[in-house]
């Protein structure tokens, strides 16, 4: 894939409709220059995702946003993804997504990352998993941890809402101790799964947990993610992205629980690897970062 | 077993329904009988020509100029349309849409029924759609519409259109054309 795929033939111009000519036009794909895509695009520039069909004010959405205007190279990225809400938006997304069966998205990763190493051994192909709390930490815990011990050179993006929110608000691993749901009317009996620690302890060369409430930050994490990833091995981003629904916000108050948060359960956890540590002062001398 | 549509064409594939399947190489196939490439040709020319509101659907493959071929084929597409008086409508993605599609200019494979009926389609051609996008959209309009659909395939063609022509490139395009031009003035379009 390459950005020639999104280039009309002149002969079609006239019949497409203009939301294509403008995603051909204005959109921020990487071409050439890697510095010119950035968070500060999604003011003036087509989006790749434009419209999606989450509820109104899910930070999910905004998080995705943030993710999408950083990639490093989104017409060389492909995204896989699993069940859940995070997967009601990948359909609209303007970039190559797969949607893989639920909790199986590292090994799918794995697999495509792989093939793509060996039929594009000059390109650059990033492969970004992304998906929530239960495919990555519940029941695809056993595919995203081997494929850390793999040394897979993917990218893994953890969507946190700390809940299973789209089946109606079952607890799930990522829940906090305590906390009660629709579904979980007794409260959680243990503790949230430290994910961020076992991304650590199986080997990924960078690990780190944040809420989405600083688009640049987001933006910075992704962007050092999928570097690292590209020349080192997996490396994983755990983001809190709260069900406003199922925590009884309004939809203007899911920014006002990140940054709560930011505070308390998803206070800054940066681990980065010593050859990665290195690798990414390169990236900025080269000015990738 | 479902209803069979306004046109009494199968819902099912055909492949299911009438144990057919796609034609051999060098070959197409019409409705329930695999015929020569030419035949099939001047039949598609001829119902393009002579149906209410003929439409092209090119897809992906030909609408983007992702490689020298598709440059090629959008060309020869765009005098397709010219010689069959068709109108074109894009299939420029795949990705269901939200809220809703714009009958008027795009056709969507999710829901392809919903263009037919809204610009009354009689005579349609699928061009430059991935296969399995392809099938999808053509069996729902076989089952929902009463229009007559074509495939022109790069590939081994779609048992579900009503004609298909298979190993369709650039050079067969042309030789299309050419057949249409013959059907137009024997019909004195």
């Amino acid at each position: 894939m390459s950005v020639d795929i999104y280039k009309i033939n002149p002969e079609f111009r006239d019949i497409m409709p203009q939301e294509i000519i403008d995603l051909e036009d204005n959109a921020t794909w990487a071409g050439e220059s890697v510095e010119k895509r950035g968070i500060n695009d999604l003011t003036d520039k087509k989006e790749i995702l434009e419209e999606h069909s989450l509820c109104a004010g899910c930070p999910e959405a905004a998080a995705l946003r943030y993710i999408l205007a950083a990639l490093p190279l989104p017409e060389e990225t492909i995204i896989v993804n699993s069940t859940g809400c995070t997967s009601l938006m990948f359909p609209h997304i303007a970039l190559h997504t797969v949607h893989s069966m639920f909790g199986n998205q590292n090994a799918v990763a794995s697999g495509i990352k792989r093939t793509l190493d060996w039929r594009f051994p000059d390109k650059t192909k990033d492969v970004v998993v992304l998906a929530g709390d239960g495919a990555t930490i519940d029941i695809g815990l056993d595919y995203t941890l081997q494929s850390f011990f793999r040394q897979e050179k993917i990218t893994t993006i953890c969507f946190d809402n700390e809940v299973y929110a789209n089946t109606g608000g079952q607890e799930s691993g990522s829940t906090p101790k305590g906390q009660v749901f629709k579904m979980a009317p007794k409260g959680k009996v243990f503790d949230k799964v430290p994910m961020w620690e076992l991304a650590v302890t199986s080997g990924c060369q960078y690990s780190v947990k944040l809420t989405a409430s600083a688009p640049k930050k987001v933006a910075k994490v992704l962007r050092e993610a999928v570097l690292i990833a590209r020349e080192l091995g997996p490396t994983y981003i755990h983001l809190y992205t709260p069900c406003i629904l199922e925590i009884g916000l309004a939809a203007n108050e899911g920014l006002w629980e990140m940054k709560e948060q930011d505070k308390d359960r998803f206070a800054d956890f940066k681990y980065v690897s010593p050859e990665a540590e290195a690798y990414l002062k390169e990236c900025k001398k080269e000015g990738l970062l | 077993m479902a209803n069979l549509g306004p046109a009494h064409y199968s819902p099912y594939p055909v492949a299911f329904y009438d144990d057919l399947l796609t034609p051999p190489e060098g070959k197409a196939l019409l409705l329930t009988e695999i015929v020569d490439e030419e035949v099939a040709m001047r039949e598609i020319a001829r119902v393009m020509l002579t149906s209410e509101n003929a439409t092209i659907f090119p897809g992906p493959q030909v609408l983007y100029a992702w490689n020298d071929e598709a440059k090629k084929k959008a060309t020869l597409i765009k005098e397709m349309a010219e010689v069959l008086n068709a109108k074109m409508i894009p299939m420029y993605d795949y990705r269901p849409k939200y809220p809703k599609i714009d009958a008027e200019v795009e056709i969507n494979p999710n829901h392809p029924n919903l263009t037919i009926w809204h610009n009354n389609i009689k005579a349609c051609i699928f061009v430059g759609v991935h296969c399995h996008y392809a099938n999808v959209a053509l069996k729902m309009i076989r089952s929902e519409t009463d229009c007559y659909t074509a495939a022109i395939c790069g590939l081994s063609g779609h048992e579900d259109a009503m004609a298909t022509i298979r190993d369709q490139h650039a050079s067969e395009m042309a030789r299309f054309i050419e057949i249409a031009k013959e059907v137009k003035k024997e019909l004195g379009k």
